[in-house]
């Protein structure tokens, strides 16, 4: 037994030359990048803003997805399922620019199992860091163009038309790589639905 | 073997609003988080471990020609569930200001030197009995701008993943008996007093080493506990 789980501080202004250190002279381990030579299904790009209560773009955020494979399975033990040796971990890391934009190269994930053995529609797990934020949120990537959209239960949480909008990302018309736009109000004017994980 | 994640553990975190730290303003939700049930895309997460640190990344005094200035410190720990069990082969990644106060992040102003000799980033593995070392030096206290002579506490910020998506945990490490720490609203954002205290390291003669560094021991504890409960011992 233990006293209780260590408390969560800010990320603070200053991590990027360890956790996004590509302007740095410390080695970079994770990237925005999450595709591997091996890994099939679609390659999809995830571009956004992320932007504060007045709506300006937060410069010292940073942004982590985690997903599932195109076959909908996760690089993670408590995924007991069969997987491919495409080497896919299914995470990435990625810091914003000064104007609050982020990107990250994928690929699309398949559906993987929700409650009561439902399905859910096809989603990237994210997490928001910055400056200003005692602690990390989350919030889900959906996908605009997905029928199982409809169906899925945890879409359903959020019954508010608006609301659901928030965590559907659109897809760009115009782009040589399907890329979809997926931007994070943090408070104000279209608030990012974010969850209590 | 699988991982609950009690909700009421996780009170122990501050609220993402609080007035004492201004940035907090512009930067929180005000509409209620939604509940989240754990599924899959939760119970797992990224699993990073020995595989993606080198042996140099766990000593910050190493990374350049010369040796850093400031008290060469060890920092160790070990890192927990909520039922004390280890968590073997987890990432740290660490990162601090030199001992002048100073940041070598482009976007710190502070007139204080940079050092050639440290950068101030650092990763570590756990062992198999969630365990792990690091050789730093002191970070400084700084300035920042959040109210007038504001100063954050010395301290060393910490990013770890743990077992699940669930476990992911950013902190930072203080030091104890730092006389900044009534002034600091971001050590106060946590209101519980032993929450609070479990940010703060302890000195450690023992894993000081003579003639060489003070040694200070921090655990952390992420969320996560057993899904079924201990059995009773059975005498078959």
């Amino acid at each position: 037994m233990t006293d209780g789980i260590t408390p969560s501080q800010t990320v603070g202004p200053y991590f990027a030359y360890c956790l996004t250190p590509k302007d740095y002279d410390t080695r970079e381990i994770f990237s925005a990048d999450l595709t591997t030579p091996a890994i099939g299904g679609d390659r999809i790009r995830v571009v956004g803003q992320v932007l504060d209560g007045d709506g300006v773009g937060i410069g010292d955020a940073m942004i982590e997805i985690w997903q599932a494979d195109p076959e909908g399975r996760y690089a993670h033990p408590a995924d007991d399922r069969a997987r491919g040796n495409s080497g896919f971990a299914g995470f990435g890391r990625a810091p914003t620019t000064p104007d609050g934009m982020y990107a990250f190269t994928t690929v699309k994930p398949g559906q993987v199992p929700g409650p009561n053995g439902k399905p859910q529609a096809p989603h990237i797990a994210v997490t928001v860091f910055a400056r200003g934020m005692l602690k990390h949120l989350y919030t889900r990537i959906y996908f605009e163009d997905e029928s199982a959209n409809a169906a899925d239960p945890i879409l359903a949480l959020v019954p508010d038309e608006e609301a659901r909008r928030t965590l559907i990302a659109r897809r760009l018309a115009g782009e040589a790589e399907p890329t979809y736009r997926f931007d994070i109000r943090l408070q104000g004017e279209g608030e990012t639905v974010f969850f209590e994980a | 073997m699988g991982l609950i994640y009690p909700r009421e553990s996780a009170l122990a975190h501050p609220s993402n609003s609080f007035e004492g730290y201004r940035s907090t303003a512009k930067r929180h939700p005000k509409r209620p988080l939604v509940i989240l049930p754990h599924t899959l895309s939760e119970v797992t997460g990224p699993v990073y471990g020995h595989e993606i640190v080198r042996p140099e990344d766990a000593d910050l005094t190493l990374q350049h020609a010369g040796e850093p200035l400031g008290e060469r410190i060890i920092v160790s720990g070990r890192v927990l569930d909520e039922d004390g069990r280890p968590v073997p082969n987890t990432l740290l990644e660490v990162w601090q200001a030199n001992a002048a106060g100073r940041y070598v992040h482009v976007a710190d102003q502070h007139p204080a030197p940079l050092d050639p000799n440290f950068t101030g980033a650092g990763r570590v593995v756990t062992d198999d009995e969630g365990r792990y070392r690091f050789v730093t030096i002191r970070p400084g206290a700084y300035p920042w701008r959040n109210h007038h002579n504001a100063w954050r506490p010395a301290h060393i910020h910490f990013s770890l993943f743990g077992p699940s998506y669930l476990s992911r945990l950013v902190t930072q490490m203080y030091f104890p008996g730092d006389p900044l720490f009534p002034f600091d609203p971001i050590f106060n954002s946590v209101t519980d007093e032993r929450a609070r205290n479990r940010m703060v390291s302890r000195f450690d003669l023992d894993t000081t080493q003579p003639e060489w560094a003070l040694g200070f021991v921090f655990d952390i504890v992420l969320r996560g506990r057993n899904a079924t409960p201990m059995e009773e011992p059975h005498d078959d």
